[in-house]
């Protein structure tokens, strides 16, 4: 597996769980706003779970424009 | 008033304790409501302080401490107005919101912001107005306001500028980004993280320490070492009404009304 794909996975866990929403119904290229349901206020909660998650920091205006698993994944590699 | 319930903002003393929670959906927005209930919190604030030795402000909201100012409402009334008349209204409701600020700044209580999630804009002005910063873990910090084409301008750059290195506050005012409360304690502006939910714990558990010291010499240890920057502070006022004239404020304005998403605050 690659790091990539580790991290999606690690993200998509922490969705899942987070927002309670079943693992299963996740995928890499999910749009994460319509199938969390979360609007961008709990993106932002998100946010300080996976910054808290992978001990990074991650500036929100890198989310711009990102809005499946895969890419976020990607931002956050970036910060690895 | 000893205790007050009102319709956007609550305050009882418990303990020697002022606490006022902060409870208007959706994540506490300022506006006229607020802003009038926090004047009436001020103006009853040299009565409860003669029995109290802590202030502690938190919210009841599951969103955050506080959003900032209503933008829909400072939107909505400014269209509805010309514009001399709106210029004359804004920089009242500036000048009502420094002084209550500055009268919790000034407060001879220990005053502590026991905050979570989101903490953006006049939220995070009012948490710079405490002495103490108690964040749990889900708190964000950020200063939004360039998104509009505005400056904060409840206070938050000079008390920010009093607490932190410029750098600091040069990075969240000009970037808009928002900082979680980890690094807003790395950085020096957070006292304590707390787990979950537990911000008002702790915020109480401080309250308690505090009332074993010497009221006059906390005072006095307070005076000493927070000036309000009044100044800067009125400077601030200035710089905000003349933006706000400009045509990007508008639309910077119109853009979040509009907005689809029900809280748009994703810088």
């Amino acid at each position: 597996m690659s790091a990539l794909q580790k991290t999606t996975d690690e993200i998509m866990d922490l969705a899942a769980a987070h927002f309670k929403v079943p693992r299963a119904q996740l995928h890499p290229d999910d749009d994460f706003f319509s199938r969390l349901g979360i609007n961008s206020l709990q993106a932002l909660d998100l946010l300080t779970r996976i910054e808290q998650h992978f001990k990074i920091e991650l500036p929100d205006y890198e989310l711009q424009g990102v809005s499946d698993f895969r890419t976020l994944a990607e931002r956050i590699q970036s910060r690895l | 008033m000893k205790n007050f319930p009102g319709k956007t903002i609550s305050w009882r003393v418990a303990d020697g304790a002022i606490e006022l929670t902060l409870d208007r959906a959706p994540c506490n927005e300022i506006g006229a409501a607020t802003l009038g209930e926090l004047e009436a919190f001020v103006e009853s604030l040299e009565s409860l302080e003669r029995d109290a030795h802590a202030l502690i402000i938190s919210s009841a909201r599951k969103e955050g401490f506080c959003a900032g100012a209503d933008l829909r409402e400072l939107y909505r009334e400014s269209q509805a107005i010309a514009a001399p008349a709106r210029a004359a209204g804004l920089r009242d409701f500036l000048e009502r919101i420094h002084r209550v600020m500055n009268r919790i700044d000034s407060s001879p209580l220990t005053t502590i912001a026991a905050v979570h999630g989101v903490t953006f804009g006049g939220g995070f002005e009012l948490a710079l107005a405490c002495d103490l910063i108690i964040a749990d873990k889900t708190a964000r910090f950020c200063f939004p306001e360039l998104r509009l084409g505005l400056i904060p301008g409840f206070g938050g750059i000079p008390r920010l500028k009093r607490d932190l290195g410029n750098a600091v506050v040069r990075d969240l005012l000009l970037t808009g980004r928002s900082i979680n409360a980890a690094k807003a304690q790395a950085v020096g502006l957070v006292s304590q993280v707390t787990a979950e939910g537990e911000s008002m714990r702790v915020a109480r558990a401080t309250a308690a320490q505090l009332k074993k010291f010497d009221r006059g010499t906390s005072i006095a240890a307070k005076k000493f070492i927070k000036p309000i920057p009044h100044e800067e502070l009125q400077q601030e006022i200035e710089i905000f009404c003349e933006l706000f004239e400009r045509p990007a404020v508008e639309a910077g304005l119109r853009k979040f009304v509009e907005s689809s998403d029900a809280l748009p605050y994703l810088p």
